[in-house]
């Protein structure tokens, strides 16, 4: 059996910047990746925006990529394997694969890494109603088919929901020659960007209208359209005030759910708010030597956060196969207060400084944000604004923690 | 006009007019807003990403090096649409000189192998 001492699942940022941040300490490395290149979906992210936190500028998403796939291939201590899906992950660390090149694979790692990243809500996970015609598509699909197989879905478009991946596709449609007609979000706030909504939407003239869902789709063999109707407070369209739009496709923006179904059967614990698995600082699961980064873990915003996860996932499972990953305590970190999730949820390390990250469950103005341990105050921190849609950070000093962590949003 | 401020996650909503030959923001938290909307109003500029397809297939993207106009944008994405590369690229190779008059290339973003 081929072993290795740390093998990473996924080779997107997160498995990239994982490969990297493991070879710091000299380990064996090797990156299963199931696409026929290094890269995962940035590659068909072609439009600019990524890198400006991690690397001080404006890249697109294919030179994001290749700045980290460059380094991967120059390392020399990384073994990758392409077209190599993995089937199967047991808890004694035995990855199990197939490939065209190498067929069937039995791996046997001293550390993993999980990168498999996250995958789309379909129209299914939505439970939208009315006939099963072609053109309905995930945002992240119709990007695929456009900006890597160079095939336009439709032309004439509605979207539903406004995360940021449909926004870029209201655009990239429009730029392909489309009718982006209209953009719907079932919520009265934006999970997108700012910038996505100026650049996407406003630059083009594209409709959004907040508070407003699809209630059914029609169409025999193509859609021919959908009927629309503004929900209350409460999420329930108002049917009174039902319409319809004409259009071939419509495409879901409608959330990603991490892709952790390889931990089915296996003990590591996952989080019911992230669908990302539990982790502690060094982005270390359940399972000892089993460690989680990037949209696997918990759906990010910016690929750079991202990078960052991943580099400190690498590094400590390159640690933990060398025997010299330290964890003297375990205190839980609990959010409330508005604190949707903080991640990690454990913190093991009794010195140095530890980043929370985590997500609001509303838009808030002016709102400090609290860690207490214990009751004690570590951390304060002032915000001008916080929304759902970007994830926050506030960073601790660990030495001043005496017990169990709360993080919440102050009363006013 | 009315714009949102992308400078930060606030997005305050802008307005900005022309008084007495000085451009004037009111609305914005902030310098930052300020700058922005005078950009805005007077010469928005925007990157253009798009994709180029191959003569004999394929498709590779491209972005414009600089900045342009934005009012040359609809100009540029449709050179872009019309334009057929006939040769292989690499990351950073100009693919297109001087989108719609403005100067400034299209380069290509990823690695393209003619067909």
């Amino acid at each position: 059996m081929t072993e290795f001492d740390v093998v990473i699942i996924g080779g997107g940022p997160a498995g990239m910047a994982a490969a990297l941040g493991a070879r710091k300490k000299g380990v064996s490395v090797a990156i299963l990746e199931r696409d026929t290149r290094l890269g995962g979906i940035l590659n068909q992210c072609i439009h600019n925006g990524f890198g400006l936190h991690y690397f001080g500028e404006e890249l697109t998403g294919p030179e994001y990529a290749a700045r980290f796939s460059k380094q991967v291939k120059e390392d020399g201590g990384i073994s990758v394997f392409l077209e190599a899906m993995v089937l199967s992950l047991s808890e004694d660390k035995i990855v199990r694969a197939v490939s065209p090149t190498e067929g069937y694979l039995e791996i046997k790692a001293k550390a993993i890494v999980l990168a498999m990243g996250c995958r789309e809500r379909s129209s299914g996970a939505i439970a939208l109603a009315g006939t099963r015609p072609a053109g309905i598509y995930t945002a992240g699909a119709a990007q695929r088919l456009s900006n890597i197989s160079g095939c336009l879905v439709g032309k004439e478009v509605v979207i539903l929901g406004s995360g940021d991946i449909g926004l870029i596709m209201a655009r990239r449609m429009t730029a392909e020659g489309a009718k982006v007609k209209l953009v719907m979000e079932i919520m009265p706030f934006s999970s997108g960007l700012k910038r996505n909504i100026v650049q996407c939407l406003n630059d083009f003239d594209i409709p959004l209208r907040y508070s407003t869902t699809v209630t059914r789709v029609e169409g025999k063999n193509r859609l021919t359209g959908v009927y629309i109707a503004p929900v209350d407070e409460k999420l329930r369209p108002d049917l009174s005030k039902e319409e319809f739009i004409p259009c071939d496709t419509l495409l879901l923006s409608v959330g990603l759910i991490p892709e952790n179904d390889l931990l089915t059967g296996t003990s590591v614990a996952i989080s019911p708010i992230t669908k990302g698995a539990v982790v502690d600082e060094h982005r270390q699961t359940s399972l000892a030597g089993v460690f989680s980064a990037g949209n696997v873990l918990h759906v990010h915003d910016l690929v750079d956060n991202v990078s960052e996860e991943a580099l400190i996932a690498g590094e400590a499972a390159a640690l933990y196969a060398l025997g010299e990953l330290k964890g003297d305590r375990s205190f839980a970190v609990e959010p409330s207060g508005g604190v949707r999730y903080a991640l990690p949820q454990r913190i093991t390390a009794a010195e140095g400084k530890v980043k929370i990250y985590f997500r609001v469950d509303k838009v808030y103005k002016g709102r400090t944000v609290a860690v207490t341990s214990l009751g004690e105050v570590v951390k304060r921190k002032k915000t001008a604004v916080m929304a759902p849609g970007e994830m926050q950070n506030v960073e601790i000093d660990a030495s001043l923690l005496k017990g169990d962590v709360k993080i919440f949003l102050e009363e006013q | 006009m009315n714009t949102t401020c992308i400078m930060c996650p606030i997005g305050c909503a802008l307005s900005v007019k022309e008084e007495g030959g000085a451009v004037v923001v009111s609305g914005n938290g902030c310098m930052r807003g300020q700058k922005y909307g005078i950009s805005e109003f007077t010469c928005p500029m925007r990157v253009v990403t798009t994709l180029i397809k191959g003569a004999a297939g394929g498709v590779v993207s491209v972005k414009t090096k600089e900045p342009i106009p934005k009012s040359l944008v609809p100009a540029a994405l449709k050179e872009a649409a019309a334009f057929r590369l006939q040769k292989s690229v690499h990351t950073g190779e100009v693919v297109i000189e001087d989108v719609a008059g403005s100067g400034v290339p299209f380069v290509a973003t990823a690695e393209f192998e003619a067909k």
